[in-house]
């Protein structure tokens, strides 16, 4: 009797549990890319008029930044040097990324964070951690949370893992590596979108070993990333090659646009850039295919009208997302527990075989070919 | 309820023709606010409506009286040009008088630069003790003060700062209309910044709102000088036009400015000049020493814009009418070598008959060690003794030199001040990114009460034009002028920083190849060497050795 009445109601159970997991899922997909605020540091490294085209490249970026919807007390924009105002340059106040002065990047309302002898490493390093001191005004302060998605954007001369800060100083692989963790033990970011510009930049992203980031560059370890076009009448060159293609394609974008990463991983191939741009995706979790590129590019809230009430305050959690959530954290563990791998050994380069090699000529000239028995 | 403070606003634009050709703009937005930020006891401000609200905190958390800061692209050419009507040094120049009531004066002043870099876009956080100095007579309060304590003054400038459009913006932004409507629609970057001479400032300071000084109010200036080159904007002609100008024309006053008016300087060629469209408002104004004719045009009138609705000014004039300046100023760095140098400041008088005292104000950075026993002021070849010598000497890397003198220009004559110094060596850290540029110096400042030809108006007048009424005019014979020279640009002695590197490869080859060398020699014995025999004698040996056998030759 108990049987069959539990039998009857099996159903109903069966059925009120569904339409209460629908309602549940329906509010899992509505917050499904984790983040509700977009932040960006922008970082042009290099100083002097023959680098026009690092800060043309850093501005394009942020033009296209602010286009998408994230606003200046979101964006931290550091220059090193100033170009528009500069008195080298014939047309003041203004940066163009495209020859023939087609495309005014500075454009009338520009507020640069960090300017002239401030883009530091330290000052870049204590925006990423938040170690600012106490009377830093809140436009240089990255004060994102564990819900922002930042875009970090890096140009100016580099080599294999270091990037220069205005000729006077560098910033290694290593240090970037521990300023991304020390964002994640703080709980800084949600996901981190890392594109490098430089020379050998590939170099840069290989010793990251904190999870939720994703990392582009323009060359691999070995290659130099090259220029686009020199404008004849400024004088200077006026962007890099993989930035260029990048403005290209980010114009393209408009903030309700479904492109995804897999079309930015496809941007400058070797054909254009004649570089072979790199990404690393191994420590992030979402299948790049599945993110957008208004998730960091642009700041787009979404809204979702609806009339059916959804209940947020259920205790329950449907089977699904806790078994998402499961897998989540067992990424994060092992990611985090990762030792960063051992740097290899890898044969002297030229320089020092030359040195050596002169060592050893003058050595033997003096004493004669026949004390070479005495090393072999 | 409390009834909000009565605020208002009012904007100004005065377009002067100079004799070279070139031409003058300065903007003038001045916001009067009755409030007090600094009332003790009352509630705090926090109903904000035209003046700014980022600035308003600024005031009262820091409890400041006066605040005047300037952003400056070029230097202001006195002989060619004239005296502007609000003077600003070359860079960043930052001047605050604290109430006197602030305990730590200093904790205040870093983070009120701090809080200013944010505000402004501006490297301003670079200000610290090494670069601010507290003048004791140059810089009295310009509005309402009581404070003569020079401990609640401080200045700072920042000689390199650069200016650009990222600090228009939130200039711009501080206006009740921002750039959408009223004069401040011209205001477009390309054109401002293509110029000779830019200047952008924020002046903040109590003021009487009547003659009694029964109500005080709160008075927030925005200025803007531009002086476009006759050759690289001006196409050589002496026409000039808004639109050519600033690439736009106005088409309507702010709505919430009480005056908006542009206004002439017609007084030199009458005859020779020619203005469109034609006004008949005319203003008279002494300003300067110099009584000068204005037209004027209202712009909260719809008739100034006629059946376009757009007002554009046109300009032509012809004769060449060089007005001489009465005070003038240049400085520049004498010597050769890395070592020493001279530093000589040549002040002109170049009134008739007339001698006048002038305030001197040097402020050298730690670096440039003065000496001051070398200091020598001439006046016509032969000594000029000052009256009054204010001098701190320098901290190495704590605080500047300060010299402030009071010297006695006789009419018609050059005055020139000397004094040497010494470069220092700095630290390696302590070294710009581009040392090889040089360090700068900044400007001196002269300030003077310099006599009038023509007799100034002391009245207090609510509609008086605000270009003639930023400085307070406490007697009719003189008017007061602040005159900076040009900064200077001196080079330090710079080590090679890629000498390091280079050094310590070429000893360690040097060292390796010459220690080894003579190693060998010393301990190195030569002997005669049998060759070594043949495989088969080898074998046989080695047999003989396990046998113990003698082995063979």
């Amino acid at each position: 009797m108990y049987s069959l009445s539990l039998h009857f109601f099996y159903p109903w159970i069966y059925l009120k549990k569904r339409i209460f997991t629908f309602c549940t899922i329906e509010t899992g997909q509505f917050f499904s890319s984790g983040h509700t605020n977009n932040w960006a540091v922008l970082v042009c490294t290099s100083r002097f008029w023959f680098n026009y085209r690092h800060v043309a490249n850093t501005l394009s970026v942020y033009r296209s930044v602010k286009r998408l919807g994230i606003p200046d007390s979101h964006i931290v924009l550091m220059l090193a040097d100033d170009m528009a105002c500069n008195y080298r340059n014939p047309k003041p106040a203004t940066v163009f990324s495209h020859k023939n002065m087609e495309l005014n990047v500075y454009g009338d309302d520009v507020e640069v964070d960090y300017r002239g002898y401030e883009v530091t490493v330290e000052n870049f390093l204590r925006v990423l951690t938040g170690r600012l001191p106490p009377s830093t005004p809140r436009s240089k302060r990255l004060l994102s949370d564990d819900r922002s998605n930042i875009l970090i954007y890096l140009t100016g001369h580099g080599g294999n893992g270091f990037l220069k800060f205005q000729d006077s100083e560098e910033i290694s692989n290593m240090e970037l590596a521990d300023a991304f963790e020390q964002m994640w033990q703080k709980r800084r970011y949600n996901e981190l979108l890392f594109i490098i510009d430089t020379c050998q930049g590939a170099s840069m992203y290989e010793r990251f070993y904190s999870p939720n980031l994703m990392a582009l560059a323009s060359s691999q370890v070995g290659e130099d990333s090259l220029s686009h076009q020199p404008d004849l009448a400024i004088g200077v060159h006026l962007m890099d090659k993989y930035t260029f293609y990048l403005l290209e394609f980010l114009e393209e974008v408009h903030p309700a646009s479904q492109a995804n990463m897999n079309d930015l991983f496809k941007v400058c191939p070797q054909s254009q850039c004649v570089s072979t741009p790199g990404h690393r995706t191994d420590l992030f979790q979402r299948n790049p295919g599945s993110v957008l590129i208004t998730d960091f590019f642009g700041s787009v809230r979404k809204v979702e009208i609806t009339k059916d009430t959804i209940n947020l305050t259920s205790s329950v959690k449907p089977p699904i997302q806790s078994i998402a959530e499961h897998h989540v954290l067992q990424f994060v563990a092992d990611v985090s527990s990762q030792n960063p791998k051992q740097k290899d050994w890898h044969p002297p380069d030229g320089f020092i075989l030359g040195l050596w090699t002169l060592i050893l000529l003058v050595f033997f000239q003096t004493y004669g070919i026949k004390h070479l028995k005495h090393i072999f | 309820c409390m009834t909000p403070a009565k605020d208002q606003f009012q904007e100004e634009l005065v377009i002067r023709p100079l004799h070279s050709g070139d031409i003058y703009a300065s903007f003038q937005f001045r916001t009067l606010w009755d409030t007090d930020f600094l009332q003790e006891g009352q509630k705090k401000v926090s109903h904000y409506r035209l003046f700014p609200k980022s600035l308003g905190q600024v005031l009262s958390k820091f409890s400041v009286q006066e605040l005047h800061i300037s952003f400056t692209q070029g230097f202001w050419r006195t002989m060619q040009w004239g005296q502007p009507f609000i003077p600003s040094p070359p860079g960043a120049e930052l001047w605050v008088w604290f109430h006197h009531t602030v305990s730590d004066v200093d904790g205040n002043w870093k983070e009120l630069t701090n809080v200013l870099s944010g505000i402004f876009c501006a490297s301003l956080n670079f200000i610290d003790m090494t670069n601010t100095v507290q003048p004791s007579a140059s810089f009295k309060p310009l509005g309402l003060g009581n404070a003569t304590d020079h401990r609640f003054l401080r200045y700072a400038t920042l000689p390199r700062e650069i200016v650009c459009t990222e600090n228009l913006t939130p200039w711009k932004k501080l206006l009740p209309c921002g750039s959408k409507a009223g004069l401040a629609v011209l205001m477009k970057s390309e054109k401002l910044f293509h110029s000779s001479f830019h200047s952008q400032a924020v002046h903040i300071r109590p003021i009487c709102q009547d003659e009694q000084c029964t109500s005080k109010a709160w008075e927030l200036r925005q200025t803007l000088n531009v002086v476009f080159d006759h050759y690289t904007s001006g196409q050589g002609k002496k026409e000039w036009s808004l639109f050519k100008m600033f690439s736009r024309t106005l088409t309507e006053a702010c709505p919430l400015a009480s005056s908006s008016k542009v206004y002439v300087d017609i007084t030199d060629n009458p005859e020779l000049f020619e203005l469109s469209p034609a006004t008949p408002l005319l203003s008279q104004a002494v300003v300067l020493g110099d009584r000068r004719t204005y037209s004027v045009y209202d712009l909260t009138r719809a008739e100034t814009f006629g059946q376009l609705r757009s007002f554009n000014l046109l300009l032509r004039w012809k004769g060449d009418n060089m007005l001489r300046p009465l005070l003038h100023a240049e400085r520049y760095v004498a010597g050769f070598g890395l070592q020493t140098g001279e530093i000589h400041t040549v002040i002109y008088n170049n009134h008739p008959y007339r001698a006048f005292p002038v305030l001197l104000m040097d402020s050298v950075p730690w670096y440039l060690q003065l000496y001051i026993h070398t200091l020598t002021v001439t006046s016509k070849s032969r000594d000029n003794k000052p009256s009054y010598i204010h001098y701190q000497p320098a901290k190495d890397r704590h605080r500047p030199h300060l010299l402030e003198m009071l010297i006695q220009l006789p009419p018609h004559s050059m005055t020139e001040v000397t004094v040497q110094f010494e470069r220092a060596l700095l630290k390696w850290t302590e070294y710009t990114p581009d040392p090889n540029h040089g360090f700068y110096v900044g400007s001196s400042v002269i300030s003077a009460l310099v006599p009038s030809m023509v007799a100034m108006s002391t009245n207090f007048t609510q509609d008086q034009p605000l270009f003639s009424s930023f400085v307070p005019v406490k007697e009719e014979s003189s008017y007061f002028v602040r005159v900076y020279t040009e900064p200077l640009l001196v080079n330090l002695p710079t080590p090679d920083f890629s000498m390091p590197y280079n050094v310590i490869c070429l000893t360690c080859t040097v060292v390796a190849v010459g220690y080894g060398s003579f190693y060998n020699l010393l301990t190195r014995t030569f002997q005669v060497d049998e060759p070594s025999p043949p495989l088969a004698k080898r074998l046989a040996n080695f047999i003989r050795r396990i046998r113990g056998v003698p082995l063979l030759a």
